[in-house]
């Protein structure tokens, strides 16, 4: 694992890019935990302040320090995002893993619910959650239903990868070695499997992120917890671009696109990664 | 039957799977929860005055009849079935006693005709780019061009439509940034009303196509610097024919087959794509009337637009399945 990063790292621009901007969010979300002012706490400093030497990045139309705002929203945000990853990986793994090995019907009721789930349009679901549950949309009612949105996709590729496998003759081995369908998964075959699921992990961040910080924005979530999209919320709800608090919307912007660069960075590195042809392409330069 | 016909079945299947569950779902969403509609209405109406118990209780029977909300869950179940085959939504809550399938298809032609013409111009953009960037590996223009799009990928899609925002509407005004139309505009028939339908859609078409372009664009470059190693390709190059030759008619046009097929999983995504478009610039599409039907607490309005756009999706996905393999010999049907 170690030397699979190191040598990335020595390889790959896109991938130390990625690596350095990711550092960065996460030493803000490390700088969150040493917030000197609670994570709902307002009114606590004078409004509106520009940025300045006390004030890094200024203070809100609430009264709240931009800057430990930030790595606060930060910090929830990425929990979010990668709340949503594990889960959701669970879910494709174990169908794709069970439907490419077990073959027949098995398979064939496990993709056909699988492209259900492909096409079902998340958005109109998603508001209509929010519809049903208001007060009840806690994060990890979000999480849960983000992440029973999200594994279909993966969950095709995962099967594909677990189809060649099944053909090997390593897994024929184990069947005869009298080794169970679980154990032939869990110990053979999931480890063929790894790489693809971490270099999902990234896209799966981005688009459950993404759909995260709309849903705040538009004021669909639960508005007490501080997250990236609640930041540009109350910031709008504050018409703080019209009455010139620029700092107060440019910061969770200029982060997010931070946040944003790592992970597409760090995928799009890590899947070019996994395909030996473009592996061997970089090489050859 | 025909392969091709046991296909297109097969896909039937799917799609009405699809239908299935997706309103399922929707259905039971709405109905396992605290909220009921009818007293909710209730609520309001007793607000505003009206207090005599009888009364009550007889709007609480009619509204419960209206919404097909009697008898057991499954019953329910089964009731909204018969009614969505019929197309019979039920009345809507806020803008009541006008039918939910009535405020529906007034602002289905605006969000099918933005969807359509910006769904298209991202898909021949983004594949055009990526085809010439994928074979002109050297070009400093396209790979400029290309970054671009691939940069903005990742940023996620009200951000992207903010910043537009603020540069057409504030720094350089020249562009309409809310609604469809002018809001004091004829809406008889006419060049001029077309015109100002057109620039109004300029600002929310030109986000989807930013934001959808790059993806299309690495597909289609990671494919036809595939395609361009492959022997047929060099054999050509060797014979001498010309570029632009190849290009079109021995590498892109292999290429594109597996992009319409793509183009039918993008639908989904796409109608995400709309609805925060049409909140961001206040276009007068379904995505709009849906945010306004949940904060109205339109019920019928919610569950009725939920079931249309599953629908509407599936059916899409639908038929570009079944086109694709007249597209595409390649994709086997059996």
């Amino acid at each position: 694992m170690f030397t699979i990063i190191r040598d990335l790292a020595r390889q790959n621009m896109e991938f130390l890019c990625g690596l350095l901007l990711f550092a960065v969010i996460v030493g803000l979300v490390i700088l969150s935990y040493f917030s000197p002012y609670g994570a709902t706490d307002i009114y606590l400093l004078p409004p509106d302040m520009p940025p300045d030497g006390e004030y890094w990045l200024g203070t809100t139309s609430r009264g709240q320090d931009v800057f430990w705002q930030l790595t606060i929203g930060l910090r929830n945000t990425l929990y979010f995002g990668i709340g949503v990853a594990f889960l959701s990986r669970i879910i494709s793994l174990v169908v794709g893993l069970v439907a490419g090995y077990a073959g027949g019907a098995v398979d064939r009721v496990l993709m056909a619910i699988n492209d259900s789930v492909m096409v079902i349009p998340q958005f109109p679901l998603l508001i209509l959650f929010y519809f049903v549950l208001k007060d009840n949309m806690t994060w990890v009612a979000l999480i849960v239903i983000m992440a029973s949105l999200g594994w279909s996709y993966d969950a095709r590729l995962i099967r594909s990868v677990a189809l060649g496998l099944k053909s090997r003759p390593f897994t024929t081995q184990s069947v005869y070695s009298g080794m169970t369908m679980r154990k032939i998964l869990v110990e053979e075959h999931l480890p063929y499997v790894l790489p693809i699921v971490f270099a999902t992990t990234m896209n799966n961040m981005i688009w459950s992120i993404g759909m995260e910080i709309t849903l705040s924005v538009l004021g669909f979530t639960d508005i007490e917890t501080p997250t990236m999209g609640m930041m540009i919320y109350w910031a709008n709800a504050h018409s703080a671009l019209i009455s010139g608090i620029w700092w107060w919307v440019a910061a969770p912007v200029a982060v997010i696109v931070i946040l944003f660069l790592a992970l597409f960075l760090l995928s799009m590195s890590m899947n070019e990664y996994n395909d030996p042809r473009s592996r061997l392409n970089r090489m050859g330069n | 039957m025909t392969p091709y016909l046991i296909f297109v079945l097969k896909r039937f299947g799917q799609f009405l799977l699809v239908v299935f569950l997706g309103v399922t779902i929707t259905f039971f969403v709405t109905h396992l929860t605290p909220i009921d509609p009818v007293e909710e209405s209730i609520g309001a109406i007793t607000q505003m005055g009206q207090s005599d118990p009888n009364a009550i209780e007889l709007m609480r029977q009619s509204l419960r009849e209206l919404y097909g909300m009697q008898g057991s869950i499954w019953e329910q179940y089964l009731h909204f079935w018969l009614r969505l085959a019929t197309g019979d939504l039920g009345p809507s809550l806020s803008a009541f006693p006008t039918p939910v399938s009535t405020i529906i298809l007034r602002s289905l032609p605006w969000t099918i005709g933005l969807m359509t013409v910006s769904t298209l111009i991202t898909f021949v953009l983004g594949n055009a780019i990526g085809a010439l960037a994928g074979y002109y590996r050297k070009d400093m223009v396209l790979k400029a061009v290309s970054l671009v799009f691939i940069a903005m990928l990742p940023i996620p899609y009200y951000i992207l439509a903010f910043v537009l925002l603020i540069v057409f509407g504030f720094i350089w005004p020249v562009l309409p940034i809310n609604g469809g139309y002018e809001m004091n505009a004829n809406l008889d028939l006419s060049f001029a009303l077309v015109l100002d339908i057109l620039k109004h859609s300029i600002l929310p078409a030109l986000s989807l196509i930013l934001v959808g372009a790059g993806s299309w664009l690495i597909g289609m470059r990671a494919l036809v610097s595939n395609i361009i190693t492959d022997d047929y390709v060099v054999f050509a190059e060797l014979g001498g024919v010309p570029k632009g030759k190849i290009l079109r008619s021995y590498i892109a046009r292999n290429a594109m087959v597996p992009q319409f097929t793509g183009l039918a999983m993008s639908l989904g995504a796409i109608f995400n794509g709309t609805v925060i478009t049409e909140i961001v610039f206040g276009y007068p599409g379904i995505g709009n009337l849906l945010i306004e039907a949940v904060h109205a607490g339109d019920y019928s309005l919610v569950l009725g637009l939920s079931a249309l756009s599953i629908v509407g999706v599936a059916a899409a996905v639908f038929i570009i399945d079944v086109l694709s393999p007249l597209i595409d010999p390649r994709i086997k049907v059996e």
